[in-house]
């Protein structure tokens, strides 16, 4: 079973709904006894880092993610919920992450001339950095997947398993161990995000 | 590179889509989740549906319709009309939507685009603008694109952006159902000024209406159409092989 974090930011219908697609049993829930016995997490979240942050913290459910990621449950950060897995963020002031990925949140603006419109948003192509991440075994390089974000994931050399091309290898997807996420949204990439939500259930 | 894309466009009313020709004579054409499905499975890079209803009825069959398309579709959903509130803005992204387009709600009440996008987030509102050439300028339509408001298109585009709208659909009543290609001019006219997304509507009746917009406005984002998905005169593969053997980055 899958538990999906709910921590009051962003709507969870797709992501629910692609669970039930694939055949994988999935619950929306904010409650930490049913978290800590999923069998893995996802972490989604659209929004402002500061105040997902604020709410994680605030709630408690940071700490027993941290607590999570640490007693080695597969972890999948979306979108948001992938750039608070980081360690900071510079996404109107300075922001704590969980520090579960080493690296920052910076504005795609720093990197790009402004003939590159932000948001970074639509279909774009992933190419795949070092060893192939379990968490792609069904789909190929080159395969496009949906992103929409205006900041993205800065110094996370170790942990980036896929980048896509916005003027500058903009941060797709990363992963630490049992800790991964992704920038772009699976839940909305068609049949190639259903894969790659697949493979993290069989993390 | 990111991808330019095709968004096939579905009106409905009282669950059914409808399609009409400059906006007049509205013919029923099929079902919006079989019709959604097969546009997915096909390779459309977003789907928008119109909610044309007026009724009360209408409505509820619509966000019905609408979380049964999310359910069984995963790619990204827009979601217009009768858009007037937050609260609007609430009702459908609670049913899967991930955008939502404003047109006459926005016109009636400019401060709607600030509100929605500071709870929503920018990504999330589209300002969708009706216009039509009326001496010598481009002015905004209101309601279904019946009423000149006597707004300058462009002025409009510009305060929308910087109120927070996340992208620009724009629609040329002039070119609308006339099957004669995109109004490129218009187009031109909008991109000039865009600093988000800009997606073209109104006009396509080929393949070759595709190529000749993204080749001539390198800055569209994306083409959208209806009646050509709906009757099959545009196979959405087809329109996508072209465009790559055209030079035109999309997702195959």
């Amino acid at each position: 079973m899958t538990a999906i974090v709910d921590y009051g930011v962003g709507n969870l219908f797709s992501l629910k709904s692609s669970f039930s697609y694939i055949g994988e049993e999935a619950v929306v829930t904010n409650d930490p006894e049913r978290i800590r016995n999923a069998d893995r997490v996802i972490l989604p979240g659209v929004g402002a880092f500061g105040d997902a942050a604020k709410k994680l913290f605030d709630s408690g459910l940071a700490q027993l993610l941290i607590d999570l990621a640490k007693e080695g449950k597969p972890i999948l950060g979306i979108c948001l919920g992938m750039q608070l897995l980081f360690e900071k963020s510079f996404e109107y002031g300075e922001h704590k992450g969980l520090g579960l990925i080493k690296g920052n949140i910076m504005p795609i603006s720093d990197r790009v001339s402004s003939e590159y419109k932000i948001p970074h948003i639509g279909w774009n192509a992933l190419k795949f950095t070092g060893k192939k991440s379990p968490l792609f075994k069904y789909i190929n390089e080159g395969d496009c997947v949906y992103f929409v974000h205006s900041y993205y994931g800065a110094d996370c050399d170790e942990s980036l398993i896929a980048a896509a091309e916005y003027g500058f290898d903009v941060t797709a997807a990363v992963s630490s161990g049992n800790v991964c996420g992704t920038q772009f949204h699976p839940e909305k990439s068609g049949e190639v995000g259903m894969k790659i939500l697949k493979a993290f259930c069989e993390m | 590179m990111i991808t330019k894309r095709i968004i096939p466009c579905l009106d409905v009313k009282d669950g059914r889509v409808v399609k009409g020709v400059n906006f007049l004579g509205l013919a029923d054409v099929s079902s919006p989740t079989k019709l959604a499905k097969f546009y997915s499975d096909n390779g459309a890079d977003e789907l928008v549906f119109y909610d044309i209803t007026a009724s009360a009825e209408g409505r509820a069959l619509f966000t019905d319709i609408l979380c049964e398309v999310a359910s069984t579709i995963f790619i990204p959903l827009t979601v217009g009309g009768g858009i007037n509130s937050v609260d609007d803005f609430d009702r459908v992204l609670k049913c899967g939507a991930d955008k939502v387009s404003v047109n006459s709600g926005a016109i009636r009440n400019p401060d709607l685009i600030n509100a929605a996008a500071q709870k929503y987030g920018d990504q999330c509102v589209v300002l969708s603008v009706d216009a039509k050439r009326v001496d010598g300028s481009y002015h905004v339509f209101a309601k279904g694109g019946r009423e000149d408001t006597g707004m300058d298109a462009i002025e409009w585009i510009k305060r929308g952006q910087s109120m927070g709208a996340g992208e620009i659909v724009l629609n040329s009543i002039d070119t609308d159902g006339v099957k004669n290609g995109f109004d490129l001019e218009m187009l031109g006219a909008v991109c000039e000024i865009a600093t988000v997304p800009v997606i073209a509507s109104g006009g396509a009746g080929n393949i070759d209406h595709f190529t000749e917009l993204f080749k001539a406005l390198p800055k569209v984002d994306a083409g959208l159409a209806a009646s050509i998905f709906h009757f099959g005169e545009v196979d959405i593969k087809d329109l996508k092989k072209e465009l790559h053997s055209q030079g035109i980055i999309v997702r195959l």
